[in-house]
């Protein structure tokens, strides 16, 4: 690993190709080479030239260009893959083996084998986040690998360069004009017109403009990295809340993961488009579908438990604010955001029962049940009353006798009830359902008789809080800058030199947009007298020229 | 001279490799490790403290899950429509009755249910213990209920000591009340 001396004089580190300071190529393939290759100025990218213990092994692994783009292909495939068949948290499941089930029933053997080898959950599988990360790694090393190198030997650059290096620079022209001191100065002086930054040694002019486009790529590289960055946060705690609730009108909930906010359902709205008044959009489409939705709304209030309290209290809330959360409309607060995602209609929340005779169908008075929270006693009048001795919410029927329910919510709401009266101090039992009524104790003279129900609506609420969105955006933000800086600008050289035997050197340099140097050379070349240049990689000129020369 | 002076350079070029890669490759291992435990992490864990919580029983009390350090707590969660929690509940009332005495708090929490469903539960089944319900559910939120009946076992010194998905036997209610004896 020796350093390389140039006969300039200037110590350039192993691998380097042209002499950082006077651009000598510095190894016998570069020699061989018509044009040089000017990527990376010929600097020695570390990575080739160190490859001694594991880490460097590692390190020039991931500074490879070809292996990050093999990532960036491998990623490419596998989030393609990913879409294949819908992802385990579309699947309307909540355990393993439900989910295979539905993979199964859904899409066959194909479903079942997807869902085996885990492509259900790729996105968050280990493997592929490992993929994203190794991209990660390769963004980071693959630039800190060019950007030094570049930067060092763009900032050691001598405005006098060896002819070998000149020659070899795409542009290049040679010839025995007469090019006086007068000539050199009135071409710094339309070089500096045209806005190119002028140095002057000797002989010698380097004229530049444009270098920090050269960054680009970097500051691009360094904007994914700060998104890649502001990804990982999401997995720490605190940064990233995605919950739902379900929230009935009239009930006030704890909302997931928030510290110690409370949200009441005033009411849910949903509201469709009626063909008056919007026949001209939507009169066509509801007459075909029926009803178009216009709006989802739940209406809130918040509020928040006191200062350090504990889960499970319910009182001292305060009121914070009331809101009407719409589609894309959140309430927000402490960085949380409820958005209205779903909505169930019409559960029952109150029923309306009678207290009748059988026969004559006399009523002794009306009473209502809150489904929620019913009530052990209906005190009617004239001494008749009702105890409600047990209320099954989500009736299945009868086992071994006693009456089930499968769940709390009031799906087929019966209920157990003695039925009070001045003819039956003792009272006469009775198991009320919808639309049937069985007497389990013998034949009653009163009867339960259903009046009418309540509804309520559910709306589905999901929580979110995302502290990562500002260090996304200002990655985006850098990551366009990046790309504007690489692609509007580009950094053209142009260096014109008096050589000791009397001929004049032009050569040009750009790292895009030829014809733009070739247009600003031509400028020069005509204020100042110097000799044609040849693009030595446009062959076609170049037979031109040398039929020009030849005379046919 | 030189070559001392390129061994130190090369010296500093492998710690400062070593260092970055050191750096890129612990983000990403803990990330993708936290990522794949989310949902457990979510959850708590044998381990964690026991999130304090107070709500008032069937009986008009507060109960307080700070106020019982230094003895065991056997939390329950449960729902009336569960059919494992009815048959394991009268069991925990005949253990409960033999260990209060040695320091071991039982309480039922129930998720969300009315009054009623809750009495005209424990009446039948003649449940004595504490029993008290979590109206708006921010107890179940916070112990990440999922499925019924989950019981907790909460040591003297407020950790979780041990979580139990699904239903006991009055047997292993028993070890279990055991298990968190204060000594």
């Amino acid at each position: 690993m020796d350093k390389i001396v140039c006969t300039c004089g200037n110590v350039n580190p192993a691998g380097t190709e042209l002499c950082e300071s006077c651009g000598r190529p510095l190894n016998e393939e570069t020699k061989e080479k018509k044009i040089v290759d000017m990527r990376y100025e010929g600097s020695a990218r570390r990575s080739q030239t160190y490859n001694k213990t594991i880490i460097d092994k590692v390190w020039n692994f991931f500074s490879s260009v070809k292996v990050g783009m093999w990532i960036i292909v491998a990623i490419l495939i596998a989030a393609a893959i990913g879409t294949i068949l819908p992802q385990v948290f579309y699947v309307p499941a909540t355990n393993e083996t439900d989910i295979a089930a539905y993979y199964e029933r859904i899409y066959g053997t194909f479903g079942t084998l997807y869902y085996q080898l885990g492509l259900s959950d790729l996105y968050s599988s280990w493997w592929f986040q490992g993929l994203v990360g190794m991209l990660g790694i390769s963004l980071v090393i693959a630039s800190l690998d060019r950007v030094i190198p570049l930067y060092k030997s763009l900032k050691k650059q001598k405005t006098k360069r060896h002819i070998s290096f000149l020659k070899r620079q795409r542009v290049f022209g040679i010839g025995k004009t007469d090019v006086s001191e007068e000539s050199l100065l009135s071409a710094e002086e339309k070089l500096k017109e045209l806005k190119y930054k002028v140095k002057r040694e000797g002989n010698a002019i380097l004229a530049e403009r444009g270098r920090f486009s050269r960054w680009g790529p970097y500051v691009n590289h360094l904007g994914l990295i700060i998104f890649l960055f502001g990804v990982m946060l999401r997995a720490l705690p605190g940064f990233y809340v995605d919950e739902t609730m379900w929230l009935r009108e009239g009930e006030t909930l704890y909302v997931p993961e928030t510290d110690g906010y409370f949200l009441e359902s005033k009411e849910f709205i949903y509201e469709t488009y009626s063909k008056e008044e919007s026949k001209e959009v939507y009169g066509e489409a509801i007459d075909r579908v029926g009803t178009i939705a216009k709006n989802y709304q739940t209406d809130v209030a918040l509020y928040k438990g006191p200062e350090g309290s504990v889960a499970g209290h319910t009182e001292e809330l305060t009121f914070e604010k009331e809101a009407s959360i719409q589609v894309n409309k959140p309430v927000k607060f402490d960085n949380f955001s409820v958005f209205q995602m779903d909505f169930r209609l019409d559960e029952l929340a109150t029923m309306t029962f009678q207290l009748q005779d059988k026969e004559t169908q006399k009523s002794y008075g009306e009473f209502k049940i809150d489904l929620a929270d019913p009530q052990p006693l209906y005190e009617l009048d004239k001494g008749y009353k009702v105890e409600v001795m047990d209320y099954y919410a989500d009736f299945t029927g009868f086992e071994e006798g006693i009456p089930q329910s499968k769940s709390p919510l009031p799906n087929n709401p019966a209920f157990l009830i003695k039925m009070y009266s001045p003819e039956f101090p003792k009272g006469e039992t009775s198991f009320v359902m919808i639309k049937e009524t069985v007497e389990p104790l013998g034949e009653n003279q009163h009867k339960i008789a259903f009046q009418s129900v309540e509804t309520r609506d559910v709306s589905g609420l999901t929580v979110r809080k995302d502290l990562t969105l500002p260090l996304l955006a200002l990655g985006g933000l850098i990551f366009m800058i990046g790309v504007a800086q690489g692609s509007y600008w580009n950094h053209r050289r142009i260096w014109v030199q008096l050589l000791e035997d009397g001929q004049t050197v032009i050569a040009a340099h750009t790292n895009k947009n030829w014809l733009s140097v070739k247009r600003d050379l031509d400028k020069v070349t005509e204020v100042a007298h110097l000799p044609k240049y040849l693009d030595q990689q446009d062959t076609d000129s170049l037979e031109e020229k040398v039929d020009i020369e030849e005379g046919v | 001279m030189e070559v001392s002076k390129l061994a130190q350079s090369k010296k500093r070029r492998f710690y400062m490799r070593t260092a970055i890669l050191a750096v890129l490759v612990v983000a990403i291992v803990f990330t993708v490790y936290s990522n794949l435990n989310k949902e457990k992490n979510a959850v708590l864990q044998v381990g964690d403290k026991a999130p304090d919580f107070v709500l008032v029983d069937m009986d008009g009390t507060e109960r307080r899950l700070s106020d019982y350090k230094g003895q065991g707590v056997f939390l329950n969660f449960w729902g009336t429509w569960c059919k494992p929690c009815a048959k394991e509940m009268p069991a925990m009332d005949n253990q409960y009755g033999e260990y209060t005495d040695q320091g071991v708090q039982t309480l039922a929490i129930n998720i969300g249910e009315s009054d009623l469903k809750v009495n005209s539960f424990l009446n039948r089944y003649g449940l004595t213990f504490p029993i008290a319900i979590d109206r708006n559910k921010s107890v179940m939120e916070s112990y990440n209920i999922d499925p019924l009946p989950t019981t907790f076992l909460i040591n003297p010194e407020g950790k979780i000591e041990k979580i139990i998905k699904g239903e006991m036997t009055e047997q292993d209610i028993a070890n279990f009340m055991d298990q968190i004896k204060p000594s």
